[in-house]
């Protein structure tokens, strides 16, 4: 069974059609990675996965249970969590706040280990965590949205464009620890513009444009197809 | 006498509750954006509710602070249901309306609190019953009362009871959270309808505290008293920077020690007797230590609105409020 199962998807702002009818699947245990250019609609298929926009139809199944019509908050607490596009920390709580804000939906007692967790993954985070979100740089604000992420203990994590608007050093290191993570199980749907190092990452691979799925495939044969080595790795055709 | 001192001391009596009047305006507007106009008249039915079951206990032999305190007891929750029915009822409904829509709706329901005060408590100026034994203290030149003792410590209390639950508790982060990002707040797993829903519940405790301190202090109460109160707690909020709330207990102290200090000096500065040329155009009236007051203390609602107009036209943030630029 799919972990995450959106079938006909579609998204209507007004009386434009965003997404059109989507079907994807993510596999417990997968890093998949959706790609294509700005205004694809990637952004508004992972909003409607979450509950955040409205005239959203189509069925969307995490863990063998229809969530289209949960409350934004309860798919944290099922485990479903997004990061979201340009990382929305909270500015003026500080590093270890918006991080306990993560952990906000459990109650359990592992949750200082997981905060050491964390600290360990993001050592920086640990050297900041008593100053203010707003204070970190770019690529550390991206490293907080991802921890605090990690601080609900997700089964499935989505990702919108956690490279955008880095240096190109940082995007590495981001895009290696959010490999590290899938690694240690977490299930992961990664959108990026950067298609080339998400495919890398990835194991498989959707491609987006205009509102629709156009190529679905495992991510070494998207790296090798023209089309996307054309439109999306800036190659021209061979 | 040192009248100083005496305004000093009245100002941070009256400030203190302003403070925590102002506190209700500031943490709706952090979470929501919204001013809302009726938290006065929670005050106001604060008052009320207290007034009432005060009266009804007078007689009953109890200690007078067992009566006062029975007599909170009640406005509390009566006050944090009135909060939360018109979070529910008025303004949730309207969350992803125009600001204005709300703002109108808040007019709204200030008028029908009053009406529906008007409707149980009558018209009338009612007398807060006078139960507790005043008592003065004389302090360097100046008096203060066991009431305004009582007031002073209590608000300090219940601000300092606030900046905890802001910045030390769960439900406080989730607060700060909502604030700052509501979107991602429910990203993260905040119910933010009860974060909402707990903020204006905790703002109106706070009013009906505030509005038993008021009718004790002055002896009197009417269906209102919620509206002037309000909005000079309303400019305390802005004085300090709206959505701050730090800002709103400095702004509140600082708007009642203005307003003291010029109810107690407008009518000498405003003596025309004191200006030797004016007083010999004067004349006769002048003479022989006479006075030409122009405004006398009946102004001192002057000066929370002037603090107002000065606050916007300079510092439209606020003393602390550089925060507010910051929330996208």
């Amino acid at each position: 069974m799919s972990l995450l199962e959106v079938r006909a998807l579609e998204v209507h702002y007004g009386g434009i059609r965003a997404v059109k009818g989507i079907d994807l699947d993510v596999e417990p245990g997968e890093l998949v990675c959706l790609i294509g250019a700005n205004g694809a609609g990637k952004s508004s298929m992972l909003r409607a996965i979450c509950g955040l926009v409205h005239g959203v139809r189509g069925s969307v199944r995490y863990a063998g249970e229809e969530i289209s019509g949960l409350a934004v908050h309860e798919r944290p607490r099922r485990g479903l969590v997004m990061v979201p596009e340009g990382r929305g920390i909270f500015p003026q709580l500080t590093v270890a706040e918006n991080l306990a804000i993560g952990a906000y939906a459990r109650r359990d007692p592992d949750v200082r280990d997981d905060l050491e967790r964390t600290y360990r993954l993001f050592a920086r985070l640990a050297e900041r965590r008593t100053q203010t979100g707003g204070t970190l740089s770019g690529g550390e604000q991206q490293m907080l949205a991802i921890g605090r992420a990690l601080m609900s203990r997700p089964r499935l994590l989505l990702l919108d464009e956690p490279s955008m608007g880095l240096a190109p050093l940082m995007v590495a290191k981001i895009l290696a620890t959010v490999r590290e993570i899938a690694r240690q199980g977490v299930t992961i749907l990664l959108v990026e513009q950067n298609a080339k190092l998400a495919l890398e990452i990835a194991s498989r691979g959707y491609v987006m444009e205009s509102g629709a799925i156009t190529l679905a495939a495992d991510a070494a044969s998207l790296l090798a197809d023209p089309r996307v080595r054309e439109a999306y790795l800036g190659e021209g055709a061979a | 006498m040192d009248i100083f001192l005496q305004q000093v001391i009245n100002g941070l009596t009256l400030g203190a509750v302003y403070a925590v009047v102002a506190l209700g305006y500031t943490m709706v507007y952090g979470i929501i954006q919204l001013i809302n106009f009726a938290h006065g008249e929670v005050v106001m039915i604060g008052a009320m509710v207290a007034l009432t079951v005060i009266n009804a206990l007078a007689k009953s032999g109890l200690s007078p602070v067992t009566v006062v305190l029975a007599g909170t007891g009640c406005a509390i929750p009566v006050c944090m249901l009135v909060g939360y029915a018109m979070e529910r009822l008025a303004y949730r409904p309207l969350r992803r309306a125009p600001r204005l829509a709300p703002l109108i709706t808040a007019i709204g329901v200030s008028i029908i609190l009053q009406h529906l005060a008007l409707l149980v408590w009558s018209r009338n100026v009612l007398a807060f019953p006078q139960i507790v034994d005043l008592r003065v203290f004389h302090v360097a030149g100046a008096r203060i009362s066991n009431v305004q003792l009582a007031i002073i410590v209590v608000c300090v209390a219940m601000m300092a009871g606030l900046a905890v639950l802001v910045y030390r508790t769960r439900l406080g982060a989730a607060m700060r959270a909502t604030a700052q990002n509501p979107q991602v707040a429910g990203l993260m797993g905040i119910d933010i309808d009860r974060v909402i829903a707990a903020t204006f519940a905790i703002g109106a405790a706070l009013a009906a505290v505030a509005g038993v301190m008021v009718g004790t202090y002055y002896g009197v109460a009417q269906y209102t008293m919620g509206s002037i109160l309000g909005l000079k707690a309303f400019s305390a909020a802005v004085l300090g920077g709206i959505g701050n709330v730090p800002g709103a207990m400095l702004g509140g102290v600082l708007m009642g020690v203005v307003e003291a200090l010029g109810a107690g000096y407008i009518g000498s500065f405003t003596d025309l007797c004191r200006y030797g040329w004016l007083a010999r155009l004067i004349g006769e009236r002048c003479a022989d230590g006479g006075h030409f007051v122009l405004f006398g203390s009946n102004y001192q609602d002057v000066f929370a609105f002037a603090v107002l107009i000065l606050v916007l036209v300079l510092r439209p943030s606020g003393l602390l409020g550089e925060r507010v630029g910051e929330r996208a």
